[in-house]
């Protein structure tokens, strides 16, 4: 409910000064043998983590990081072989301990966080029972003693009503409650060390920053070192106090978080940072650098720098030496790259020229559109509620929100892929809100395409790549006779920057964001007025996402289709949007142009929203974070009044909860649905909003 | 421990692997190719059957009759009406190879349309498919071939009839479970949108999404059914003589096991070791295409 | 939960009612045939034809459907023992009450003298064997379950898939050869009568082994893929880095988790033992259920098959019934709240 400026970095500084090494990796090499062959999951690594020190493994999909946090645990699996090097733990080494060492050292002085929080605690068992397993088996205590330290820990990560929780299960509690529990179940053994393997990944941003705070401050009370892994560039700069990068199972660059990450010198690290959206830009001010080529499979790593094939400064007879290593460039700053005094960070690229659409044309209105699921009973799901904007030719709008508010159904009903209960989606003047994708007539379905959320299923396993561009091509009849359909079929790959020989292949052969690409050149094989995109980019590693994002609104452009940009990741919102309509448990909270939601005055939640994004550069003034409070609540008993206020930090009065909030104009575009009125709304976010701010 | 999760970079590199053919795997596994080993030696055997310097499997030799143990002219010896028992058994084998599978197949047609149907597209008519098959289902199989048989006779068709009853709602089952997965795939949705018909989403789309569950399952079910077959023979239901039949064989000779107990062990052995060989070729199967 | 075993309750009502509609309309789709069993292949024509008609049996088949309903139910009179069709049945419990089977044509006797006996012998016998194939096939399930394509497991599931290829006339036959012709210590029959000479608990040796040998390789395989699937679920991982020792791991975290798909599959096995042990009860001449089943059908009784198929049927979905509420004993994410 209220706001607190926390600093989880700064807070545990003033541990044990005289710092020891706590964790030494040194020359790690894991190998997974296979029943035919044997795969590098990580060929060298070394690294340390001191007393009381939070230190950041980044490093995207494949690049060996949680292998090496499963290889601390010594929990390879069946296949997993440590071949070589050495893990000390407070001097003591892991390497070839046995079962018995590792079950002492496991829980009780090192223990982990993990990343679906659902998945790692045992449906069938209670909360109490599984945290006082840990006391229990580690600290000899009895089974009430156990149950006690249980309910006072739960208390510690802030769940309301401990021994309710104790007697509960898993699935009946909240994605952010059972990572408290799992945070709880790591903590009761009091560690000296916690692994946080991809922690927040999952959970929604508001719920991300809660468990953020929590694991900072919880770090500085138990005086607990952290290894954090993570994809998150942004979540590392501000947790971590020294930070790896890692990149095909080797440490490319390490040093400490502000350092790193004002001055990266690995040009792999320089183009991660480069390539995610920050909020203080938008597309008309920077466009995303993407790094090209992927990351090499363990069998394909060149001789020398792994990065050399994707990397802009290649030199031959340099980078494809074998003896390349971690080099010592000033203080703890440490850089895999022979060249790295020559690798000059790259400018932002230069800007397309992004005209404002000119022609305001109404493509689509959406207006009071409603949708509501009956579950048996009398209980009903309101996905949508009296949901209304418009988007015109040539626009994109996003609709940004966290899980559960309505986004994606709204994005069926106006393909068609599900039906409104009531209300109108207007397309070419039409309303097509209630005629499902069979009943729509072919026209109606070929204007409008959709791009989906997750790679590996929007391609049917069965088929080749091409198989449903071509089918598209021919049903909607863009071309006629196999030649023409081929050929066009070509013109999409190269569209969207593939080889046709990709044309030919199983999807289980191509990587994600090749299957996105695909499914990108499908939608547009229909030669749609209007794009619905559903978190098209969500599932891809953030390299990758900055490509296919550019592809996309560079496609877009040229098209001058109109876009529903479905997202989660305000940034990208930021990045990509003309306009934005924020949705929270099936209502519209907020929309207006790009420039009033995100500078403007705006709606509490769009304000929580926005304070929830981490920016990895340390020089970005921090900005002061909202602390919601509980959870999104269930769509199927939605809060009467606004659907915010049961979590929000700017209640008014007992109003919020009893009467629907009245819809304030801000401007011609912009409206917000708050009980706070508009002058209000517009003198206050600047506290928070450290917006529209260059980079240093 | 088993291995959990694979990491990363091993899950990235086995995609690789599995650029080989789906078929090509079987032969990495070694009860696959024992299945496959015994599967087709029996294949082979009924095939050439006619070819093949065999006695008559249906003439009796009086002259072995006193001396039914196996000989130069009987290799497996001959049974209580002197007839031999190789001739008979590989003549058998042409019987139930050609009855069992093609039982299953006209159940797996019933049963995965049956499936696709209640599993595509749900509401009530996935209620009535349901509900019928939970009635199936509910009778033992057995008792469904028996009374079944019983009733409307022994012959070919009526197996054929009798194994669909009893095996297409099962098929149906696994089907619709299947389909209820794969219908939430974007790809469904994909196709949906460029206005292809029904039918074409569950021919194209869907099915070929089913194959190797569905292969794996018939593969095991043709085993059922061979057993079935051969039940249905030792309580005599069987096909008609002079059809030889391997169940019929063991119900004729069971009588006397005590004192020429090879006239019933030999068919049973071979019925066994054929089953044997369908059930090690799917567990063989199900290991090699897992995803 | 009162609701939803109020529904489930009409639901079994409904599946027997159909079931047994389609057995009556299996055997009886030809009218006629209940005289002539009734009064035996030497009765002529004329006496045939007189007793059809005072049977009402060229009625048609729901209304004839209809009149056995009611006689089961006790609303009408079993037409058989009518004293007018001269055939003397006669039934101790009176001609009309609820739970009447009617009249066995194949046994001469009433249904609900011969039925219950006979099932009692093969709940016995099933019940053995169901003792059995429950602990044997858990613990070839989880073994071969830890650790998938281990030695232990790629044994015992070639031992699994070997059993569940023979069927119970093949076993039955090895067996015999084996332990009552090449080294007798077993009978090769099991009457339930000392008269053979071998006491009766030694009578059930054999057709339990029989039954065992078929069965528990199947629900082991099913076992195992559970436990597979159950042994590379993240909470396992949690539980062995939380310091538990690999026999806590299984035993606390993996076993109950690993039973809840195959509760139901072991309950089913209880189906198949009252019923599918025809084979097993002629192989051994045991007075049981199936058996009668098999008698019944080839004689036409229909009588006594419907009632065995009433019985069948209530017993599966009993047990179907019993499966889903341990199933949500097992689960806690599917209790009915």
């Amino acid at each position: 409910m209220n706001l607190i400026v926390s600093n989880p970095q700064g807070s545990a500084m003033s541990g044990s000064s005289p710092s020891h090494t706590v964790l030494d990796v040194n020359d790690l090499r894991i190998e997974f043998h296979g029943k035919s062959e044997t795969v590098v999951a990580v060929p060298t690594l070394s690294f340390r983590v001191k007393a009381g020190e939070s230190y950041g493994l980044v490093g995207e999909s494949g690049c060996g990081k949680s292998t090496t946090a499963m290889a601390i645990m010594g929990y390879l699996g069946s296949t997993g072989v440590i071949a070589g090097g050495s893990i000390r733990f407070e001097g003591k080494e892991l390497v070839g301990a046995s079962a018995r060492e590792l079950r002492e050292i496991r829980g009780r002085q090192i223990a982990m966080v993990y990343q679906d929080p659902m998945s790692a605690l045992n449906p069938v068992k209670t909360i109490g029972s599984q945290l006082a397993e840990v006391p229990l088996l580690h600290l000899g205590v009895s089974r009430t003693e156990a149950m006690e330290m249980a309910a006072a820990m739960l208390e510690d990560v802030r769940l309301p009503d401990a021994g309710d929780m104790l007697k509960r299960y898993p699935h009946q509690l909240s994605g952010g409650q059972q990572q408290r529990v799992v945070i709880a179940m790591a903590l009761l053994a009091r560690p000296s060390l916690l692994l946080l393997d991809e922690p927040t990944t999952g959970l929604d941003v508001t719920v991300e920053a809660a468990v953020i705070d929590l694991i900072g401050e919880l770090r500085s009370r138990y005086s607990t070192s952290l290894l954090f892994i993570s994809h998150n560039l942004g979540l590392i700069a501000e947790t971590c106090d020294r930070v790896g990068i890692m990149y095909s199972g080797e440490m490319v660059e390490e040093g400490p978080t502000g350092d790193l990450f004002r001055r990266p010198r690995h040009p792999y690290t320089q183009g991660l940072i480069d390539c995610i959206p920050d909020i203080t830009h938008d597309k008309r001010s920077r466009s995303l650098a993407a790094i090209p080529g992927h990351i090499p499979l363990p069998q394909e790593r060149p001789i020398g720098c792994f990065f050399a094939p994707r990397c802009t400064g290649f030199t031959a007879g340099l980078c494809d030496r074998p003896d390349l290593e971690l080099e010592h460039i000033g203080g703890d700053h440490m850089v895999r790259c022979i060249r790295w005094r020559d690798m000059k960070r790259s400018q932002p690229a230069q800007l397309a020229q992004i005209g404002k659409a000119q022609v305001q044309t109404q493509a689509v209105a959406v207006s009071g559109l409603t949708k509501l699921y009956k579950l048996g009973g009398d209980r009903t799901l309101k996905a949508n509620e009296s949901v209304s904007f418009n988007a015109a030719k040539a626009e994109i709008v996003a609709l940004v929100g966290e899980s559960g508010c309505g986004k994606s159904t709204l994005a069926r009903i106006v393909t068609g892929l599900d039906r409104a209960t009531s209300g109108e989606v207007r397309i070419a003047g039409e309303n097509v809100a209630e005629i499902q994708a069979k009943d729509r007539p072919r026209d109606l379905l070929q204007s409008v395409q959709m791009i989906f959320q997750n790679p590996d299923s929007t391609l049917n396993p069965s088929h080749c790549a091409a198989f449903s561009i071509r089918r598209s091509i021919k049903k909607f009849g863009i071309r006629k006779g196999k030649a023409a359909i081929e050929e066009r079929v070509r013109e999409l790959l190269e569209m969207v920057r593939l080889s046709p020989a990709i044309a030919n292949r199983k999807p289980n052969q191509l990587s994600g964001g090749q299957k996105q690409r695909i499914a990108i050149a499908r939608a547009f094989a229909a030669d749609p007025a209007l794009i619905v995109a559903d978190e098209p980019v969500s599932a891809l590693d953030v390299s990758v996402q900055a490509a296919i994002v550019t592809l996309l609104l560079d496609i877009q452009r040229e098209k001058q289709s109109t876009m529903l940009f479905i997202s989660h990741d305000l940034a990208l919102v930021r990045h990509v949007a003309d306009k934005v309509v924020v949705m929270y448990l099936g209502k519209v909270m907020e929309q207006g142009t790009v420039e009033e939601v995100f500078d403007g005055g705006t709606h509490p939640y769009t304000e929580a929203l926005i304070s929830a994004i981490r920016s990895p550069n340390p020089d970005e003034k921090r900005r002061d974070r909202v602390h919601l409070t509980g959870d999104t609540p269930s769509p199927i008993n939605v809060p009467t009044g606004c659907r915010f206020a049961t979590r929000c930090h700017r209640k008014v009065g007992a109003v919020c909860d009893s009467v629907a909030p009245p819809l304030r104009k801000m401007s011609d575009t912009h409206e917000i649905a708050c009980h706070i009125d508009a002058t209000e709304l517009r003198t206050t976010p600047s506290r928070y909003g450290a917006l529209g701010q260059g980079r240093a | 421990m088993a291995t959990l999760d694979i990491p990363d970079a091993v899950q990235v590199a086995r995609t690789k692997s599995q650029t080989r053919s789906n078929w090509m795997r079987i032969f990495y596994s070694r009860t696959a190719l024992v299945g496959l080993f015994l599967v087709t030696f029996w294949v082979a055997a009924a095939l050439l059957a006619p070819i093949l310097p065999l006695p008559s499997p249906t003439d009796s030799d009086v002259m072995a009759m006193a001396n039914p143990y196996p000989s130069a002219a009987h290799w497996l010896g001959t049974d209580i009406l002197g007839r031999d028992i190789l001739a008979r058994l590989i003549f058998g084998a042409r019987t139930v190879l050609s009855v069992a599978p093609l039982s299953v197949a006209v159940a797996m047609i019933v049963g995965i349309t049956m499936g696709m149907l209640a599993g595509y597209y749900g509401g009530w008519i996935d209620t009535v498919i349901s509900r019928f098959s939970d009635i199936i289902l509910a009778f033992p199989v057995l008792v469904i071939y028996v009374i079944l048989i019983a009733n409307i006779g022994p012959s070919v068709m009526n197996i054929v009839i009798a194994t669909t009853i009893a095996s297409a709602p099962g098929i149906g089952r696994i089907t619709r479970g299947l389909v209820l997965g794969l219908k939430e795939q974007e790809y469904i949705a994909a196709a949906r949108l460029r206005a292809e018909n029904t039918l074409y989403i569950m021919l194209v789309e869907l099915l070929p999404n089913c194959r190797s569950m569905l292969i794996v399952d018939a593969c095991l079910r043709i085993g059922y059914t061979i057993i079935t077959i051969g039940i249905l023979g030792f309580l005599g239901l069987g096909l008609p003589p002079p059809n030889p039949d391997w169940g019929g064989m063991v119900k004729e000779s069971v009588t006397v096991l005590n004192v020429w107990p090879l006239m019933s062990l030999i068919p049973s052995a071979a019925l066994v070791s054929l089953v044997l060989g369908f059930n090690l070729l799917a567990d063989g199967m199900r290991e090699a295409w897992k995803p | 939960m009162v609701k939803f075993l109020l529904n489930r309750l009409a639901m079994m009502l409904l599946t027997m009612l159909c079931a047994s509609f389609l057995v009556f309309a299996v055997c009886e789709y030809t009218p006629g045939s209940v005289a002539r069993k009734s009064l035996g292949p030497f009765a002529t024509q004329q006496q045939v034809d007189l007793l059809t008609a005072k049977l009402k049996a060229n009625d048609p088949l729901v209304v004839r459907y209809g009149r056995w309903l009611g006689v089961l139910v006790g609303a009408i009179p079993d037409p058989l023992q009518d004293p007018s069709t001269g055939l003397n049945f006669k039934d101790p419990r009176g001609a009309q009450y609820f739970g009447n089977f009617g009249y066995s044509t194949l046994n001469k006797l009433p249904v609900n003298d011969v039925i219950w006996n006979r099932l009692g012998n093969t709940a016995i016998l099933a019940g053995l064997a169901f003792l059995l194939i429950v602990p044997l096939s858990i613990i070839f399930g989880i073994l071969s379950g830890l650790k998938e394509g281990g030695a232990l497991d790629r044994t015992l599931s070639v031992i699994c898939i070997t059993f569940t290829s023979i069927p119970e006339f093949a076993s039955g036959v090895f067996l015999v050869t084996l332990f009552v012709i090449l080294w007798p210590i077993l009978p090769g029959t099991s009457p339930l009568t000392s008269d053979g000479g071998w006491a009766i608990p030694y009578q059930f040796v054999l057709p339990v082994a029989v039954l065992v040998i078929y069965d528990f390789g199947y629900v082991a395989r099913m076992i195992r893929v559970s436990m597979i699937a159950v042994m590379e679920r993240p909470y396992i991982r949690t539980a062995v880095l939380k310091g538990m020792s690999t026999r806590r791991v299984i035993l606390g975290h993996a076993l109950r988790n690993a039973m809840i798909a195959p509760f139901t599959v072991l309950l089913l096995q209880i189906n198949f033992l009252i019923s599918g042990v025809v084979v097993t009860e002629l192989v051994f001449a045991y007075p049981g259920f199936g058996r009668l089943i098999l008698e019944a059908s080839l004689f036409g009784d229909i009588s006594t098959l419907e009632a065995a198929t009433l019985i069948t049927v209530a017993i599966a979905v009993v047990t179907q019934l019993l499966g889903d509420l341990g199933y949500m004993l097992l689960d806690p994410r599917i209790r009915v709240r």
